[in-house]
């Protein structure tokens, strides 16, 4: 019945990333997400598993190291954060172009600049159409969940692309939780041997990876990643329901926490779900029908289903932990609204950029946020959908 | 066994196939196919490439011309990408997922700007690691395949695109980098500098070395470019000459630290006869320009008497 534990989010996933025992861990140091290579390393010399650690030069290596190893045949895994990510942006979109499967901890923070190490989801949302699937975990637990699942759904022969898994720098990567962990046999047998079709030291079938690829073919490529993109979700939705079995853990798309009846609702993703969660608590105390939709999912991003999961609400505010700096809204509230008017949602719906640079966001900023939602839902009307929680002053 | 072009030829196929689009004249693709010759026909290679011209040139979809197993991810990273394969190698190799009897060896091209100028860091991240690979590259002294741009690697006074040879600026006015010295800076088992010369003993016997030396291992080879250098494409093993035989490009290698020059012309030539041929250098020829070749050919002997002295010193016997 599993291992009750107490880590830290960064423990967490190093964890996982011991009992999935890739073959290849490329990775270089960077806040918050350090830990996890220094744990894993501590792994490897331990002879606790077979991986070889490749401690690249910089992040731009890790990348590329992570597909020459998944390219070669290998598994391989990384993690980084911020700038760190940044930097490897070249090769993220290289590598979901390639197809390979690899798997990647992002711990959430803030993008220079200027510099400041704590969190947001600006790095994410900066390679958020870049061809990976991107995981958000709420806590240590979903992190650890998430990454158990990651190569049952990157490997599938349906998709084929790389994942993320999101977890917030400091608040998750940092914090000691209780935590419930698989044995390391079960993990073992659920995660599965890696076996792919084509890879660069079958000598029997010599392959070439990474072409130049004129106008003759590259839209088909491209499409056929959109696909791959596409069918994630139904493999997200199996290998969910497989390890709900496993573990009596149930991971959908999105988390609807007492949304089914409420009439106000706030749509957010990772750590400030938890927030919200305890002040959706206080409201439903004293009478107030105020509900969450936590996303897990982002990309793919399940338009349809956000949409029906909220058409019977009054007024929605989406809380974004990263400005899109395009004069229009934060990226999550543009993916929410446009999936809700293709789906002929109308609701008024509001915008919060929130918690940048790891600037503090309690129960007091979100219970705010249901305050104007109270108001927004009784007249209907969202006078500027474009708003921040939690600055200090004016612009 | 001594080397002898027909054996290498008959008994080794070349695992560079025909039908690439490297232009006429063009240095790079006899390296790649010299290079490979020196493989084992039993064992199984992993060639990773920098983009560039050989790059674009010889992997486009749905055709290539590489017979091993090959990857290209971007430009500035062809050692750390090979890196990545030549490690998921050794743990595959150790969990028992490979055939036990069967050899594969881990071989990077790329250009100068890839390998002197953008990919340096990647290079020597690799390198240091120690990971049990090959990187060649293949020098000609520009970035060629956007157009012949200066890079680091680009010798003074060169007329490039952006070192044009203007009426105040007569070309580019830096030295180039020496990046073979660079790589033995880096401590490896084998680092040397080589050019398609002759019957390509130089370059395949090097590259043997380099390939069967456990670690990582570095080819820094003369690659001449036609349309970058300005000479007639049937001039190209004679250009080749030219620079090993003006001191230009000597060929040597570092075998743990100790240097051996492995060819020094019986008659070094004034560098006038490897600057002659090429447009790029038609400027240094003008009246009033003398001081140019001068100036270059005292770096040219600076070089070579540094070579010089660097053998003699990493082969002293103590006394």
């Amino acid at each position: 019945m599993g291992i009750r534990e107490r880590l830290s989010g960064n423990e967490a996933a190093a964890i996982a990333m011991k009992q999935i025992n890739p073959d290849v861990v490329a990775a270089f140091p960077i806040t918050p997400s350090t830990e996890i290579p220094q744990y894993f390393s501590t792994f490897v010399n331990n002879g606790q598993v077979d991986t070889e650690f490749v401690a690249v030069e910089s992040e731009h290596s890790a990348m590329s190291a992570c597909i020459g190893a998944q390219a070669a045949g290998g598994r391989a895994m990384t993690a980084t954060s911020a700038n760190g990510l940044s930097l490897m942006w070249e090769m993220i979109y290289i590598a979901s172009s390639l197809r390979l499967p690899i798997v990647m901890s992002l711990v959430n923070r803030a993008v220079s600049g200027p510099l400041n190490i704590h969190n947001d989801h600006s790095d994410a949302m900066g390679v958020r159409d870049s061809g990976w699937i991107m995981l958000f975990s709420e806590n240590n637990q979903e992190a650890y969940d998430n990454l158990i699942m990651a190569h049952r759904i990157a490997e599938h022969q349906d998709v084929l692309l790389p994942l993320m898994v999101c977890q917030d720098g400091f608040i998750t990567s940092h914090s000691i939780e209780n935590i419930e962990l698989i044995e390391d046999d079960k993990v073992k047998a659920f995660v599965g041997k890696y076996e792919p079709k084509h890879y660069l030291l079958n000598d029997k079938e010599p392959i070439a990876v990474g072409p130049l690829d004129l106008q003759t073919y590259l839209f088909e490529h491209k499409a056929q990643q959109a696909q791959a993109m596409r069918n994630a979700k139904k493999v997200i939705a199996d290998v969910s329901a497989e390890f709900a079995k496993l573990t009596g853990r149930e991971y959908k798309f999105f988390e609807a926490y007492r949304l089914e009846d409420a009439e106000i609702a706030i749509v957010c993703m990772n750590s400030t779900a938890g927030t919200t969660k305890a002040v959706v608590n206080h409201l439903r105390d004293s009478g107030v029908k105020a509900g969450l939709l936590k996303i897990r999912m982002f990309r793919p991003f399940p338009a349809e289903e956000v949409a029906a999961a909220l058409k019977h609400v009054k007024a929605v505010a989406v809380l974004d932990k990263a400005d899109s700096l395009n004069g229009a809204g934060g990226a999550l509230f543009e993916d929410v609204v446009s999936g809700m008017y293709v789906s002929k949602v109308q609701i008024p719906t509001v915008n919060y950029i929130y918690g940048i640079g790891g600037r503090d966001t309690t129960e007091k900023d979100i219970t705010k946020v249901f305050e104007d939602l109270k108001d927004i839902a009784s007249n209907g009307e969202v006078n500027n959908p474009y708003r921040y929680l939690g600055l200090k002053e004016e612009i | 066994m001594a080397y002898n072009l027909k054996e290498v030829m008959i008994n080794t196929p070349s695992r560079f196939t025909a039908g690439h689009r490297m232009c006429a004249g063009c240095g790079a693709p006899s390296v790649a196919r010299m290079v490979l010759r020196a493989v084992k026909p039993e064992d199984h290679a992993v060639v990773s490439c920098a983009t560039g011209c050989m790059e674009v040139s010889t992997f486009i979809y749905p055709y290539t011309s590489w017979t091993d197993s090959f990857i290209h991810s971007a430009f500035e990273n062809a050692a750390a990408t090979l890196s990545g394969a030549e490690a998921a190698y050794k743990a595959m190799k150790k969990q028992g997922k490979l055939p036990e009897n069967k050899h594969t060896k881990f071989i990077a091209f790329g250009g100068d700007g890839g390998t002197y100028d953008i990919g340096l860091q990647s290079l020597s991240g690799a390198m240091e690691r120690g990971h049990d690979m090959v990187y060649v590259c293949y020098d000609n002294g520009a970035y060629m395949n956007t157009g012949i741009q200066r890079s680091s690697a680009t010798p003074k006074y060169a007329d490039t695109t952006t070192t044009p040879a203007g009426t105040v600026i007569p070309g580019k006015m830096q030295s180039r980098k020496d990046l073979a010295k660079i790589m033995v800076g880096h401590h490896l088992p084998y680092v040397a500098q080589t050019i398609a010369l002759g019957n390509y003993k130089d370059l395949y016997e090097k590259s043997e070395k380099a390939i069967y030396t456990e670690g990582a291992c570095f080819l820094n080879v003369l690659a001449p470019c036609p349309r970058g250098w300005g000479y007639n494409t049937e001039d190209l093993m004679e250009i080749n000459k030219l620079a090993v035989d003006t001191c230009y490009w000597p060929l040597y290698e570092v075998i743990d630290g100790k240097y051996h020059i492995t060819y020094k012309p019986a008659k070094k030539l004034p560098i006038e006869e490897f600057l002659k041929p090429q447009k790029r250098f038609k400027h240094l020829f003008k009246p009033g320009n003398e001081w140019m070749i001068q100036d270059f050919q005292e770096e040219v002997d600076r070089r070579w008497q540094e070579l010089l002295d660097l053998e003699e010193m990493t082969n002293k016997v103590e006394a």
